[in-house]
């Protein structure tokens, strides 16, 4: 017999977003997390030190893959705010004399609230255009910083043992973990820099999950018709933007309270916080939250073991970004995912149908 | 009236793709639009969901006037839309895709929503392929996800763009009876179709586009006769 029309059964429809397989992986990044915390007990200076460079690049992929590779805000600019986040902390620590633990909150204040006046002026322009603005904002940035004498203008400046130990906790590390100080300075910036690390991760996850999420798929996808199902497209690229300024300028902050010389060139490198970041993101793949975890991990080791070639190394990093994108668009990540149709951080949203169940 | 649209004109260039257009289309409705290849079909489309602003004119809808609405809002005011190319969100599931606009065009949340999508995705006979990615979706599947994506945003007024053409008898058969249940929920069609057999089915009323002007409007069969119209037909169909 035939069920046609209104002698079909009801059915009942229920959504499920976490599956199994992500309690596991929560389970899984518990596991890790906990053994990155413990690291420091074990682990010699040189690798917490590569560490911390992995963490934080690893933070400032995120944001940008969540800037670009979702809200489609293709940004070359965000030294602006690593910079600016690094200038805040040298001037709340050396004239302010805070504490660099307080100043690293407030750069993440500051660069969101500096982030919205930007996106008033970026934010006129479309595609190339807005590409360019970002880099020429940042310009203007270095170019400001390299005016302010008391952070040392054009050459920089650097921050006295005294603020650099500092941070609370330096002294209970020397204590516990039977080291010098230097080596606890180390110890204080990685377990800082695993927290940003981790919270920037955990960030971009729970937005993804979110209606906001929701959102930021479509427009990645087809931004217009994104528009025309009623997504709120300006209003979710500023909360973007702004939210990666806030974070970017955190990490900024750490990343100069660990190296304690600051300078305009530096704070504000294109090819340090931008072009790296970029390379990150699309050989590990954009549009994707794995994506970049996986770059930052190959990024690291290449620098690791291949930046002693110089220039070599840089053209083979150019090489490889352009590889990727010919005949990988979705980077390697998309690449692996396809095949054995996996995710890290599972984000769908299941529909699923329970059949059969009589009306009331 | 639920739709008013009054001296319509848009302009890309010199070419004019919208002259001095009026239309009005009173709730639950249907009205079909027919005319050759680059009549500005579409373009009207646009035009009313805010993709494109008009050179000149207005465009009221359920009282108030749409101008600088930006096309989101044009959607929860109740405008839903088929795009003639496909536009799905490849990379998320058929039910998410769905889920978008009944989140963001309706304002619900997610497990507000799940059921009127399940329904939707039921009715359109999407229901097996709920759960996989959109970008895997056949032409077919595709034109039916458009038609799901707009419903789901629970819209007074659809406007579907060709959603008939490559269609069997028996598909196209099929595709009448949905758009025949849509009507019966009180939902207002307007329809850009070349497959005129389908879109008598349909609509109450026609309306004839022919280089952004509209020569003819009336009831189908009568519009259809007329000689000028006729012509037009033809080369439809040719
Ligand atoms: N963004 C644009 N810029 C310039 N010209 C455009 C643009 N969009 C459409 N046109 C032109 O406007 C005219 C009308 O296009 P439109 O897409 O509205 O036609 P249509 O009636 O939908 O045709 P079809 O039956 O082929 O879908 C065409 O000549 C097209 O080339
Ligand atoms: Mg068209």
């Amino acid at each position: 017999m035939m069920d046609a029309g209104a002698a079909r059964p009801t059915r009942v429809f229920r959504i499920e977003t976490a599956d199994r397989l992500s309690r596991t992986s929560a389970i899984i990044a518990c596991i890790v997390l906990l053994m990155l915390v413990l690291l420091p007990v074990f682990a010699g200076r040189t690798l917490i030190q590569d560490l911390i460079f992995l963490f934080y690049m690893l933070a400032l992929a995120q944001c940008w893959n969540l800037l670009a590779g979702y809200a489609g805000l293709i940004s070359v600019g965000q030294q602006a705010f690593v910079g600016l986040g690094g200038y805040v902390l040298f001037a709340l620590t050396l004239i302010g004399g805070a504490n660099p633990l307080l100043a690293i909150p407030v750069a993440g204040i500051v660069s969101a609230a500096l982030a919205l006046p930007t996106a008033l002026i970026v934010f006129r322009l479309r595609g190339a255009y807005f590409a360019i603005g970002t880099w020429v904002v940042a310009e203007v940035y270095r170019l400001v910083f390299a005016q302010v004498k008391a952070l040392g203008g054009g050459t920089g400046t650097s921050l006295s043992p005294s603020v650099t130990s500092s941070v609370p906790g330096i002294e209970w590390i020397k204590t516990a973990l039977d080291v010098r100080t230097p080596a606890a300075r180390d110890i204080a910036s990685y377990w800082l820099a695993l927290a940003l690390m981790a919270g920037t991760l955990a960030f971009v996850y729970l937005v993804l999950r979110s209606r906001r999420g929701l959102a930021l798929g479509a427009i990645r996808d087809r931004e217009a018709a994104a528009a025309s199902l009623g997504v709120d497209i300006d209003r979710i690229k500023l909360a973007v933007y702004v939210a990666t300024a806030a974070m970017t300028g955190m990490v900024g902050a750490l990343i100069y309270l660990q190296k304690a010389r600051i300078s305009p060139d530096a704070a504000f490198s294109v090819l340090d916080w931008t072009a790296y970041v970029l390379f990150i993101v699309v050989i590990g793949g954009i549009g994707t939250i794995e994506g970049p975890v996986i770059g930052a991990i190959i990024f690291y080791l290449m620098q690791r073991y291949l930046a002693d070639f110089g220039a070599w190394y840089l053209i083979l990093l150019g090489t490889l970004g352009i590889l990727v994108m010919l005949f990988a668009p979705r980077g390697l990540w998309g690449l692996v995912s396809e095949r054995y149709d996996l995710t890290l951080f599972p984000t769908r949203r299941r529909l699923v149908v329970n059949e059969d169940r009589s009306q009331g | 009236m639920l739709l008013e649209v009054a001296g319509l004109r848009k302009s890309f260039g010199s070419i004019v793709v919208a002259d001095d257009l009026d239309l009005t289309i009173a709730a639950s409705e249907a009205v079909g639009i027919i005319g050759p290849n680059g009549a500005g079909k579409t373009t009207l489309f646009n035009l009313i969901a805010g993709g494109l602003s008009p050179s000149a004119g207005h465009i009221r809808f359920d009282g108030s006037d749409l101008a600088g609405l930006p096309p989101q809002g044009r959607c929860r005011a109740g405008i839903g839309r088929t795009y003639q190319i496909p536009q799905p969100f490849e990379n998320l599931t058929v039910f998410e895709n769905l889920l978008v606009g009944a989140v963001h065009g309706r304002r619900k949340t997610e497990t507000e929503a799940v059921q009127a999508c399940g329904e939707i995705l039921d009715q359109l006979g999407l229901l097996k392929c709920a759960n996989a990615l959109a970008g895997s979706l056949t032409l077919l599947e595709r034109k039916r996800l458009e038609m799901a994506r707009a419903l789901a945003t629970a819209p007074k007024l659809v406007l579907l763009d060709e959603i008939a053409g490559g269609l069997t008898d028996g598909e196209c058969a099929e595709l009448v009876a949905t758009i025949g249940d849509i009507r019966k929920t009180g939902v207002a069609i307007l329809w850009i179709e070349h497959v005129v057999h389908a879109l008598f089915a349909v609509i109450d009323r026609l309306v004839v586009l022919n280089f952004g002007r509209k020569i003819a409007e009336g009831a189908p069969k009568e519009v259809m006769q007329r000689p000028d119209v006729h012509q037009i037909y033809i080369g439809i169909e040719a």
